[in-house]
């Protein structure tokens, strides 16, 4: 899934300042999951909101939100009849969130109230770690089904570096050498023999580097 | 003996001489003199001198500009390539650029992470890895082709050369690693500094075993500790180093004064034992900011004069 982090209150403090009536809206997947931007979040920030402005003396209108999903047109439509009611929407949901509810209300600032991170896994309570950088073309079959691309800090598509010590990155102690798990798999596969196969240069147009992409699945249009 | 490129680091090799390389940091700034002034200091002592490219993610003086001052003035340059900071666009142009200098090595790596440097905050690019790098660099000699299919007009005629740490983890892959890229085409690997004598002899016993020092020419690399300080450091401080505690043992064992020489005697020793294991073709000795000490350690090596080739 998606995670997403929280953003300093300050900041979004600094963001809304501006606007007097602000609509919060959470979203219902993967940042409920991730504890960032779901139901639960939402009340906590409307009520930190709340409290800082009329500790300010000021009062303003904050009220909460949270669809099924920011991300669908469908779910999207629900705040329609009420958008004109704010000046400005706090979305917690990812950036796909944010900028598709800015697609859809184009005269309604809308502002992003976490930090997307990455695409992870949910390691344990509270801790969330990389595993995908969505590059269009997945080699985790060649890979021991561990990525390289988002777990190695070079990607480096022949490893390890040099810089592996003791099963750890060069960058951080703390960080495991994608590599040296790697090659435990071939292991634990029985196909050690494979990392001996050279990987080829590899076409990078289907990630970021190729431009905004799109994938079109005729089969399931209506 | 066939030659495949003019390289006189090639010729040195092919002739079964013991070559000798050494290596200089460009300055963090763009005075020539910075580096002309090393090359001056090891010219008659070695057959070829790399040029770090951008070391620990510091921002230097390009690897490049620099080699061409040595070759400007009589040195044979080895340009280090890293993979950090240049797509195959600007490593293919760089490779160019160097080939029209008729700088004829290089050195292809995969580079430190740019969080050791001045610029953490900047982008790494890494569009190809070290491996595909030598696949690159062959390919645009040997086939005369860009990666994009297109001919190139005079190819550049380079001295394929990688490095390897045989003291990086995991061990067992250290041996099929340098296989791959034997596979992938180097010709010769300048390793990681080599403390740990005792475990580089047993990965040149499994080098041996796959037959592989007949296709590469494996030249061990070799630093001279400054200070038990120093040495400390490289232990603990430096990924991928391996630093046995009786070096640390025998430099602290010494007055600090007298640190600096027992560094050099350490060194000369590694070399004098490392000379006589099968499959070691030569030493590549980097005296880091200790340029001056090369001609001094090459010489009590036995490996002066160097060959005329």
């Amino acid at each position: 899934m998606i995670i997403a982090d929280k953003k300093p209150i300050q900041e979004i403090i600094d963001q809304v300042s501006n606007y007097e009536r602000i609509l919060v809206l959470g979203c219902n997947e993967c940042v409920t999951v991730c504890e960032a931007g779901g139901k639960k979040e939402v009340e906590i920030l409307a009520s930190v909101l709340r409290m800082h402005f009329l500790k300010e003396g000021q009062e303003r209108k904050i009220d909460e939100r949270t669809l099924e999903r920011q991300c669908d047109h469908e779910y999207l439509e629900e705040i329609r009849d009420v958008i004109d009611q704010y000046d400005a929407v706090l979305s917690l949901a990812c950036g796909v969130g944010v900028q598709f509810t800015a697609e859809k209300y184009l005269t309604t600032p809308v502002l992003p109230g976490v930090n997307t991170c990455f695409l992870g896994a949910n390691e344990q309570r509270g801790m969330w770690t990389e595993r995908c950088q969505a590059c269009g073309e997945c080699v985790l079959g060649k890979t021991a089904g561990i990525c390289p691309i988002s777990r190695c800090a070079k990607r480096v598509m022949n490893g390890p570096c040099g810089g592996s010590t003791n099963g750890k990155c060069e960058i951080n102690s703390e960080v495991d050498c994608a590599w040296q798990l790697i090659i435990d798999r071939l292991k634990a596969l029985g196909r050690m023999e494979d990392y001996e196969i050279v990987a080829p240069i590899k076409d990078w147009s289907t990630e970021r580097a190729g431009g905004p992409r799109k994938v079109v699945r005729e089969d399931v249009q209506v | 003996m066939s030659l495949n490129t003019p390289s006189r680091l090639e010729k040195v090799l092919k002739q079964g001489n013991l070559a000798v390389t050494s290596e200089c940091g460009p300055p963090r700034g763009s005075d020539p003199e910075a580096v002309t002034s090393k090359g001056a200091l090891i010219k008659d002592h070695v057959d070829a001198v790399n040029i770090t490219d951008n070391q620990t993610s510091m921002t230097r003086m390009s690897s490049l500009a620099a080699c061409i001052h040595l070759k400007q003035m009589g040195i044979e340059p080895v340009l280090q390539m890293v993979t950090r900071d240049r797509n195959r666009i600007a490593l293919q142009s760089d490779i160019l650029g160097a080939a029209s200098f008729d700088i004829h090595n290089m050195l292809c790596l995969s580079g430190d992470h740019q969080s050791f440097g001045d610029c953490a905050q900047g982008q790494n690019v890494h569009d190809l890895d070290s491996m595909q790098l030598i696949q690159t660099v062959r390919l645009m000699r040997d086939e005369g082709k860009f990666l994009g299919g297109d001919d190139i007009k005079r190819p550049p005629k380079m001295f394929v050369g990688a490095a390897a740490n045989p003291f990086a983890d995991p061990f067992e892959i250290r041996v099929p690693r340098l296989a791959k890229k034997v596979a992938c085409g180097v010709e010769f690997i300048q390793t990681q500094c080599i403390y740990n004598l005792d475990k580089f002899e047993l990965w040149m016993e499994g080098v041996r075993e796959r037959g592989l020092e007949d296709k590469v020419f494996i030249m061990a690399g070799m630093t001279p500790m400054k200070s038990a300080g120093m040495a400390k450091f490289m232990k603990n401080r430096v990924p991928g180093m391996d630093v046995p505690d009786e070096i640390i043992d025998r430099l602290s064992g010494v007055p600090k004064d007298k640190q600096a020489q027992e560094g050099i005697d350490i060194c000369v020793e590694a070399i004098e034992r490392l000379r006589e294991c099968k499959g070691v073709a030569g030493f590549h000795i980097m005296a880091i900011e200790w340029e001056e000490k090369v001609p001094e350690i090459v010489e009590r090596s036995g490996l002066y004069p160097r060959p005329q080739v």
